[in-house]
C-alpha cells in the first residue's frame, strides 16, 4: 500500500502529462487550428493534407534511408569498439571517455564544425586539394543525392559512443570461463566472438536498437545545424516539418498530424519489442 | 492603536506605492539579442524608462523562438504587455482570434493616418483598429557590393539594369571572383525569389503574385522571365554555398571575394563591425533606376488582450514612445533600419539609410514585402517550391505549376 501510495505522483504525472497532452495533441490534429488550437472538428483533413503534402513525403523517405544507415552503422562500430576496449587495453577509461564524449555534446555546436568541415569551399575537400591533389572531390554536403550521407556520418559519430557503452557493460557481464574453456578446445577468438559473445549480447543489442531507432524518429538537431534540410528539401526530416509548422507556419492543427503519425511510427517500433521482452520474462521466471 | 493604524497606514502607502510602478511595468518579449540589435533595443528601453515606465525585458534568441514564447503566453492566460512580431501577416490569426487589445487612441493622437507609410498602415490596421506599433522599416531586397571586387573585374559602376547586372556578374566571373555570394538556405534562397520577381518581373506581376494570389499571373510571362533569372543567377554562386549563413555570405563581400549580395538592410551591422563604410569600401543599391520601388518590411510590437487598466496604459505609454521622433533617429541608427515617420534629421544616417529615407518620401515606390500579403502558411508552401526549384533540375514549366499549388492554398 504505501509502495503504491509512493508511486501516486510518478502516476499523475504519467497519466496527465504525458497521455494527456498526447491526446490532446491528437484532438488537436482533427482540428482546422492555425496559430492558437482551436476546438472544431475537421476530420482527417489534415492528414490528408499532409500526405498530399511533397515534403512530408519526402522526409518520411529521408528518416528510412537515414535510419537503416544510422542504425546499422551506429551497432556495427559501437560493437566493435566494445570488442576492442573489452581486450584489457591501456587507458581504457581515457579511451571510453573520448568515444562517448561526443554523444555528451550538444549538436548545435559540433553540427556546425561538421558542416565546415564537408564544405567543400572550407573544409576537407579544399584542404586536400591544397596538399596537392587538385582532382579531390568530396562535396556530399552540397550535392541533393548524397547529403543525407553526411548526416549519416555526424550522427554516427555521435551516437556510437553510446553503443559502445551499452554493449561494454553487456561483455563485462559475460562469464570469463566460457572463453577459457573455449580456448581449451582450440576455438580462435573471433569465432567466439561471434558464435559465443554475440548471441548473450541479445538483450543490449535490444537496448541500443531502442535508443537509436527513438533517435531516429526525433532526428532534428543534427539536420539544423548541418544543412537547414537542404540543398532544397534533400536532407528535410518529419521533426523539422513538424517544427516549422508548428511555429513559423502557424499551422498548429497541420503539426498535431505530423506528430500523430511519429507517434504512430514511434510505437510500431516500440511493441515488438516491448511484447518480446515480456514474453521472454515470463518465459524466465517459468523456466 | 495608533500603532496599528500608523502601520496600515504604512502599509496602504507601500501598496499604493507599489500600484503606481506596476502601473508603468511593462513586461516586453522580443528577438534582439546580438550585439547591434540588443543596443538598438536598449535605446527603445532608455526613453521608455526616461518617460517613467519600468522596462521588464524579456528577450528570446531567435525569431521563430520568440514568436512561440509570445503566442504560448497568450493561449495560457499570462500575455506579455508587448510583443514583437514582423510587419506582417503573422499576428493576424491573433487578432482574429480577439487576443490584442487596439492602440486607436494613441494612433488618433499621434495622426498615423497621416504619416504612416501605406503598406505599414495595411498591415497593422485590421478592420479599421490599429493593433500594432510599427518601429522601423527594412528592407529585405538590397544589393551590397564590393567596390575593389568590382573595379578588379572591370565593372565600370553600379548597374543600372538587370542587364547590366547580368554583364557585371559575367565580369566578375571571369576574373576569377564569386560573383553572388549565396547563403543557400531557404529563407535566403526566398528573399533572392522576391527580390528577382520585383526588379526583373515588374511591380504589377509582383503584386498579382503575392497580395492578389493569382495563379494564372504564375503562367505568365513576367513570373516564367523572373524564374528563368533566378535559374540563370544560380550559376553565379561558388559550390559552398548550400547551407552557408547570411552573414557569412556578407564576410566573402566584405572581403573582396564576392563581387555582389542580395539581402537586407541588417547586412550593413556586419560591414560596419568590420570597420567599412558605405559608399567608400562597399556600395548598395534597392533596386534598378531612382524610380526602383522599395519594398516594405519591418519590425512591429503587439499589444496582448487584457482589461487592467494599468497594463493598458503601459501598452499605451510603450506605443507613443517607440514612435515619437528622437528614439526613431536614436533607435534605427542602432539597427540598421530606416525610421517609420520621415519627419527626421537623417543627416547623421549613411548614404544607404539615406537613400532609403528618399524612396520612403514617394509613396509611389513604397511596397509591401511578401510577409504582408500572405499568411505564414502560404510562404511556407512557396518557399517550398522555390528552394526545390533553386537546388534541384526542376524546369521552369514544373516550377510554375507547382507554385500555382502552392499558391492556390
Amino acid at each position: 500500500m504505501a509502495a503504491q501510495l509512493a508511486l501516486l505522483p510518478m502516476a499523475i504525472t504519467v497519466l496527465g502529462v504525458y497521455i494527456g497532452t498526447v491526446l490532446w495533441s491528437l484532438r488537436i490534429s482533427f482540428s482546422s487550428s492555425k496559430i492558437f488550437p482551436t476546438n472544431d472538428f475537421v476530420g482527417l483533413a489534415q492528414y490528408q493534407r499532409l500526405f498530399n503534402t511533397e515534403r512530408w513525403i519526402v522526409s518520411l523517405q529521408h528518416l528510412v534511408v537515414f535510419g537503416v544507415l544510422f542504425i546499422a552503422a551506429c551497432l556495427v562500430l559501437g560493437f566493435l569498439l566494445a570488442v576492442f576496449l573489452d581486450q584489457r587495453v591501456r587507458g581504457e577509461n581515457a579511451l571510453r571517455t573520448v568515444f562517448l564524449y561526443p554523444y555528451a555534446m550538444s549538436f548545435v555546436a559540433t553540427g556546425l564544425v561538421w558542416q565546415w568541415m564537408l564544405n567543400p569551399a572550407l573544409g576537407i575537400q579544399s584542404t586536400v586539394r591544397s596538399l596537392g591533389l587538385p582532382g579531390f572531390e568530396f562535396d556530399w554536403i552540397v550535392s541533393q543525392d548524397k547529403v543525407i550521407y553526411t548526416l549519416v556520418i555526424a550522427a554516427v559519430w555521435q551516437a556510437s559512443g553510446l553503443v559502445m557503452a551499452v554493449l561494454l557493460a553487456g561483455l563485462r557481464g559475460i562469464d570469463e570461463a566460457l572463453w577459457n574453456a573455449a580456448r581449451i578446445d582450440g576455438v580462435p577468438r573471433w569465432r567466439y566472438t561471434l558464435s559465443v559473445v554475440l548471441p548473450q549480447l541479445g538483450p543490449a543489442f535490444g537496448t541500443a536498437f531502442v535508443l537509436l531507432a527513438v533517435g531516429v524518429v526525433k532526428v532534428y538537431d543534427v539536420v539544423v545545424a548541418m544543412t537547414q534540410g537542404g540543398p532544397g528539401n534533400a536532407s528535410e526530416v518529419p521533426a523539422k516539418f513538424i517544427m516549422d509548422n508548428l511555429f513559423n507556419r502557424a499551422n498548429v492543427g497541420l503539426a498535431s498530424a505530423a506528430s500523430t503519425v511519429m507517434l504512430l511510427t514511434v510505437l510500431a517500433l516500440l511493441l515488438p519489442w516491448w511484447y518480446g521482452r515480456t514474453v521472454q520474462s515470463r518465459r524466465e521466471v517459468r523456466g | 492603536m495608533v500603532r496599528t493604524t500608523l502601520k496600515h497606514l504604512a502599509l496602504g502607502a507601500a501598496l499604493m506605492a507599489a500600484a503606481t510602478a506596476h502601473a508603468q511595468k511593462a513586461d516586453v518579449i522580443h528577438w534582439w539579442t546580438s550585439g547591434g540589435e540588443s543596443a538598438a533595443v536598449k535605446e527603445l528601453a532608455d526613453a521608455y524608462t526616461k518617460a517613467g515606465g519600468t522596462w521588464v525585458d524579456a528577450a528570446v534568441a531567435g525569431a521563430d523562438n520568440a514568436r512561440a514564447a509570445a503566442i504560448n503566453r497568450i493561449a495560457g492566460g499570462n500575455p506579455p504587455t508587448a510583443a514583437q512580431f514582423n510587419t506582417s501577416k503573422q499576428y493576424h490569426d491573433v487578432i482574429a482570434a480577439g487576443q490584442l487589445n487596439d492602440i486607436d487612441a494613441v494612433a488618433a493622437k499621434e495622426g498615423w493616418d497621416k504619416w504612416l507609410p501605406k503598406p505599414i498602415v495595411d498591415s497593422i490596421k485590421v478592420n479599421g483598429h490599429y493593433y500594432a506599433v510599427p518601429v522601423n522599416i527594412h528592407n529585405p531586397s538590397w544589393f551590397w557590393y564590393s567596390k575593389s571586387a568590382l573595379q578588379k573585374a572591370g565593372v565600370a559602376g553600379e548597374p543600372k539594369t538587370m542587364d547590366e547586372f547580368f554583364a557585371a556578374l559575367d565580369k566578375l566571373k571571369a576574373a576569377g571572383l564569386v560573383p553572388l555570394a549565396f547563403g543557400g538556405q531557404s529563407w535566403q534562397e526566398w528573399i533572392t525569389f522576391y527580390s528577382l520577381l520585383l526588379d526583373v518581373g515588374g511591380k504589377d506581376a509582383y503584386l498579382k503574385f503575392f497580395k492578389d494570389h493569382d495563379v494564372a499571373s504564375v503562367n505568365a510571362e513576367p513570373m516564367r522571365r523572373t524564374l528563368a533569372a533566378l535559374k540563370k543567377l544560380h550559376g553565379y554562386v561558388d559550390a559552398g554555398s548550400p547551407g552557408r549563413n547570411w552573414n557569412d555570405a556578407t564576410a566573402m563581400v566584405i572581403s573582396g571575394k564576392a563581387g555582389f549580395q542580395i539581402m537586407g538592410d541588417w547586412a550593413k551591422g556586419e560591414f560596419g563591425a568590420a570597420k567599412q563604410t558605405a559608399g567608400k569600401e562597399f556600395g548598395c543599391f534597392a533596386g534598378f533606376g531612382p524610380s526602383a520601388p522599395y519594398m516594405v518590411a519591418g519590425d512591429v510590437f503587439v499589444f496582448p488582450k487584457t482589461s487592467a487598466k494599468a497594463v493598458i496604459e503601459a501598452q499605451h505609454k510603450l506605443a507613443s514612445v517607440f514612435t515619437s521622433p528622437a528614439t526613431q533617429v536614436a533607435f534605427n541608427n542602432k539597427k540598421g533600419s530606416i525610421p517609420v515617420r520621415t519627419d527626421i534629421d537623417s543627416s547623421q544616417m549613411d548614404i544607404c539609410a539615406q537613400a532609403g529615407v528618399q524612396a520612403m518620401k514617394d509613396p509611389a515606390r513604397q511596397i509591401a514585402n511578401p510577409d504582408m500579403l500572405m499568411t505564414p502558411d502560404m510562404v511556407g508552401a512557396v518557399q517550398d517550391v522555390i528552394t526545390k526549384f533553386w537546388n534541384g533540375n526542376q524546369s521552369v514549366d514544373d516550377a510554375v505549376k507547382a507554385l500555382q499549388g502552392a499558391v492556390k492554398g
